[in-house]
C-alpha cells in the first residue's frame, strides 16, 4: 500500500473532505438526530396514551420504516417532494427513519420509571398532560440519553447511503475527488479515518454517560 | 356546616352540605379472577379518622387506592361529599363518569405513599408546589410561601433546596406529607405510611402525623400496623378480612377487648 | 384488478432484484456471523494481544461506516492489485461492518452469563472447548439472539448499499419501475417487500431464540438482556 499512497493527493482532497464533513455529514447529523429524537418522543407517547387499534397501527407503520432500507426512503421522499431540496428532504429521512428507533429507546425509558411516579401524579391530580411534562419525560430522558446518542452515532454513519439523492456529502466529496484524479486510496481512507475519529470517541463518551446516569 | 371545612377547600367544593364525606355502596373489586372486595359498604363522616386493619390481602390498601382512583372500580359506587367519584347512576345504569368530572372530586382527596413516591427530577420545594401551581392555579410565590410554611411543620424548614435522594427515608415522607397538605385535601390517604422506614425513623412521620390530626380536622383513612398510633389518632377503627368488615368499634375497645375470635387473633399477632 | 396486473407484470424484474437482495443478506449475515464469533470469542481471550487486535478490529469496522468500507473495497482494493466482484464485494462489506457489531453482541452475551457458571467450569477442570461447547455457549446463544435479531433487520437494510456497486438489486428495481409504474405503486411494492424479508428473517430468529431459551429452561433476566444486546447499536 506504501507505495500507492500519495501524500499529495492526501493533502489536496483533506480539505474538501473536512469541508463536506462539517457543512454536510455533521449537519444532517445534528439537525436529523434533534428531529428524531423530538419524533420519537412523540411516538413513545402516543403508543401509551392512543387508543388501542389506533396505537397497534401507529405500531405497525413505525415497524414498517424501521425495517425497510433509508436509500429507498430517501427515493421514495424524493420522487413524492420534487419541489423540496436535497437537504430537506435527508433531514426529513433521517429524522424519520432513526425515530422508530429512538422511539424504542423511550419506551424503554418510560418504561422503566416506576407506578409510584404514575400513582403520585395521580394523588396530585396533575393532569396528563403535566404528568408527562414535568414527572415522566425528564426522568425518562436521564434513562434514555445514552441510548438516543448511540442512535445519532448510527445515523451519523448512515449519511453516505444519501448519496443517492445527490446530496454532496463527504464521502460523495471523495468518490468525486477519486474519480477525477484516478486515485480513491486518499480519499476513501481519509474518508473513514475522518467517520472513525468522530464516531469513536463519541461512543466512548455515550458507554460513560450511560454508567454515570444510571441512578 | 361551613366549620367543618377550616382548611379553605376546593372552590367547587360539595354538592350537599349534609352528605357524608365518604360512603362506599356496594363496592366489588377484582384482580382478574380474584375478588378483593365483595359488596363493601361503609360511610365515613366529615372530620372522621378511621383507621383499618387486618391480615395483608385483606383489602385495606386497595380501599385507598380505588378512593385515590389508581384502581379500576369493578362494581358499585363510592361518593365523596354526595358527588359520585368514578361511576355513578343515572336512569337505573351505572355509568363511568368523564375524566374530567373524575379530577374535579378527586382533588379533594391526598395520598401518602408507603413509598413516598417523591419525584427524583424536581426538588423538595418543587415537588410541594407542583400541584398546587398547576392543578390548582395558585401563583409561584404563593405556593412557595405555602409550601415553605409546610416544610416548618414537618421540621424540614432547611431542607427546601435539597433533593428527594439527599434525604432519609423518614424525611421523604415527611416531605410526601407537606406535598399531600399542600393540595388542602379534604381527605388524606395514609397508605402504610411508615413500613419503608428503618424503626427509628418511624417516630419521626408519626409525630408530624399527630401534629396534623390535632391541628386540622382534615378527614383521615389510615392502613398501618402501628396500633399505638392508630390509637392515638382515630375515631373508629375497622378490621377486615377477606374483602369483608369483620368487626367496626372506638379504638380502645377495639384493642382491649375486640368480640371477634378474628380479630383477636390479628391482634395478638401484631401487638 | 389493475394493481395485481400490474405487479403480476412487474414480478420477474422485481424476483431478480430480490434475488440479489437475498444473496446479499444471507451472505453478508453468514460472513458476518463466523467473524462475530471469531472476534467475540477472542474479545474475552486470556492472551492480551488476541483481546487488543480484537478489540481494534471491532473498532475499527464499527467506526469507519458500511458506504466507505464498501467504496474502500470496491475501488481501492483494485488500485492495490485485488479486485473484487460487485457481489463480493457487497458481502465482505456488510460482513465485516455487521460482523463488527455482531461481535460486541457475542461478547456482551458472553459476559452476561452468570460468572458461577464460568467458575464451575473451571472447578470441573474442563478443557476450553468443552467447558464453551457444552456449558457456556448454549446460555450465551440464548442471550445473543435477539441482539443478532436487530443487527439482521439492519443488515437487509444495509444491502441497499448494491445500488452504489451496480448491482440490480431490489432498491435498483423500484426505482426502474417507478418511471412505467409510478412512483406510489413501485414503492408502495417496494417497501412492502423489504418488509416482508426483513419479517421472514427476523421470524426465523425469533424462533431460534425461543428455541434455545426452551432448551435452557429459563427467560434470560433484564439485565442479562441488557448488557447482551448493548453492542447492537452504534
Amino acid at each position: 500500500m506504501g507505495i500507492n499512497w500519495d501524500w499529495q493527493d492526501a493533502a489536496g482532497v483533506f480539505p474538501l473532505l473536512l469541508e463536506a464533513f462539517v457543512t454536510k455529514t455533521l449537519v444532517l447529523t445534528v439537525v436529523g438526530s434533534l428531529i428524531a429524537a423530538a419524533l420519537g418522543l412523540v411516538w413513545a407517547v402516543a403508543l401509551r396514551e392512543l387508543p388501542t387499534p389506533v396505537s397497534k397501527v401507529l405500531a405497525w407503520v413505525l415497524d414498517v420504516i424501521r425495517m425497510t432500507p433509508l436509500p429507498l426512503q430517501a427515493f421514495f421522499l424524493y420522487y413524492v417532494f420534487v419541489q423540496l431540496d436535497v437537504m430537506t428532504i435527508a433531514f426529513i429521512v433521517l429524522g424519520v427513519h432513526y425515530s422508530t428507533y429512538m422511539a424504542e429507546s423511550y419506551r424503554a425509558g418510560i418504561e422503566s420509571i416506576r407506578k409510584g411516579q404514575w400513582e403520585a401524579a395521580t394523588a396530585l391530580s396533575l393532569p396528563k398532560s403535566r404528568t408527562w411534562r414535568a414527572v415522566i419525560v425528564p426522568q425518562a430522558l436521564r434513562a434514555t440519553l445514552p441510548s438516543l446518542g448511540n442512535w445519532a452515532i448510527a445515523m451519523f454513519k448512515d449519511t453516505p447511503f444519501l448519496i443517492v439523492i445527490g446530496v454532496a456529502e463527504m464521502v460523495t466529496s471523495a468518490r468525486e475527488y477519486g474519480g477525477e484524479n484516478f486515485t480513491y486510496v486518499e480519499a476513501f481512507t481519509i474518508a473513514g479515518l475522518i467517520f472513525l475519529a468522530a464516531s469513536y470517541p463519541t461512543a466512548v463518551l455515550m458507554r460513560r454517560l450511560e454508567k454515570r446516569l444510571a441512578y | 356546616m361551613p366549620t367543618d371545612n377550616p382548611t379553605g377547600g376546593p372552590a367547587d367544593g360539595s354538592t350537599s352540605g349534609d352528605a357524608p364525606r365518604i360512603v362506599f355502596q356496594d363496592v366489588v373489586k377484582k384482580f382478574g379472577d380474584t375478588v378483593v372486595l365483595n359488596g363493601l359498604n361503609f360511610t365515613v363522616a366529615k372530620g372522621e379518622r378511621v383507621t383499618l386493619i387486618g391480615p395483608s390481602g385483606s383489602g385495606k390498601t386497595t380501599i385507598l387506592r380505588l378512593l385515590m382512583t389508581l384502581e379500576h372500580l369493578t362494581g358499585g359506587y363510592i361518593y365523596v361529599d354526595g358527588d359520585p367519584l368514578t361511576f355513578e347512576e343515572r336512569n337505573g345504569k351505572r355509568v363511568e363518569r368523564k375524566p374530567k368530572d373524575v379530577a374535579r372530586v378527586r382533588r379533594r382527596i391526598g395520598m401518602v405513599f408507603q413509598q413516598f413516591n417523591l419525584f427524583p427530577n424536581m426538588n423538595v420545594l418543587e415537588n410541594i408546589t407542583e400541584a398546587p401551581i398547576h392543578v390548582l392555579g395558585r401563583s409561584k410565590d404563593e405556593a412557595e410561601a405555602r409550601a415553605r410554611e409546610l416544610l416548618e411543620q414537618v421540621g424540614l424548614g432547611d431542607k427546601a433546596d435539597a433533593h428527594p435522594t439527599q434525604l432519609s427515608g423518614g424525611q421523604q415522607q415527611r416531605v410526601a406529607i407537606a406535598r399531600a397538605l399542600a393540595m388542602d385535601p379534604e381527605i388524606l390517604l395514609l397508605d402504610e405510611v411508615t413500613s419503608a422506614l428503618d424503626p427509628e425513623l418511624v417516630g419521626e412521620v408519626l409525630g408530624v402525623l399527630r401534629e396534623v390530626a390535632k391541628n386540622t380536622d382534615i378527614t383521615m383513612l389510615i392502613v398501618t400496623h402501628e396500633m399505638q398510633f392508630a390509637q392515638e389518632v382515630s375515631n373508629r377503627v375497622l378490621m377486615f378480612d377477606h374483602g369483608r368488615i369483620i368487626e367496626e368499634a372506638a379504638p380502645d375497645v377495639m384493642f382491649s377487648n375486640p368480640t371477634e375470635p378474628r380479630t383477636r387473633e390479628f391482634l395478638q399477632a401484631v401487638l | 384488478m389493475d394493481f395485481f396486473e400490474s405487479l403480476l407484470d412487474a414480478w420477474p424484474q422485481l424476483w431478480s432484484g430480490i434475488q440479489i437482495t437475498l444473496q446479499l443478506s444471507l451472505g453478508g449475515a453468514a460472513l458476518a456471523f463466523v467473524i462475530a464469533v471469531a472476534l467475540g470469542l477472542s474479545s474475552i481471550s486470556e492472551i492480551g494481544v488476541v483481546r487488543g487486535v480484537s478489540r481494534v478490529l471491532v473498532e475499527f469496522f464499527r467506526g469507519t461506516s458500511l458506504v466507505v468500507q464498501l467504496f474502500w473495497l470496491f475501488f481501492v482494493l483494485p488500485q492495490l492489485g485485488f479486485r473484487l466482484e460487485s457481489m463480493a464485494a457487497g458481502i465482505v462489506a456488510l460482513g465485516l461492518n455487521y460482523g463488527a457489531y455482531g461481535a460486541e453482541v457475542v461478547r456482551g452475551s458472553l459476559n452476561a452469563v452468570p460468572k458461577a457458571q464460568w467458575e464451575g467450569t473451571t472447578a470441573l477442570s474442563m478443557p476450553w472447548v468443552t467447558k464453551m461447547r457444552r456449558i457456556i455457549w448454549p446460555q450465551a446463544w440464548a442471550l445473543m439472539l435477539p441482539g443478532l435479531n436487530n443487527l439482521m433487520v439492519m443488515l437487509v437494510k444495509g444491502t441497499a448499499l448494491a445500488l452504489l456497486i451496480f448491482l440490480h438489486d431490489l432498491t435498483f428495481v423500484v426505482d426502474e419501475l417507478r418511471r412505467t409504474e409510478g412512483t406510489y405503486f413501485a414503492f408502495g411494492v417496494g417497501f412492502a417487500l423489504y418488509y416482508l424479508i426483513s419479517l421472514g428473517f427476523s421470524t426465523v430468529l425469533r424462533m431460534l431464540e425461543r428455541r434455545a431459551q426452551r432448551k435452557l429452561g429459563l427467560a434470560p433476566t433484564k439485565a442479562q438482556t441488557a448488557q447482551a444486546t448493548a453492542g447492537a447499536v452504534a
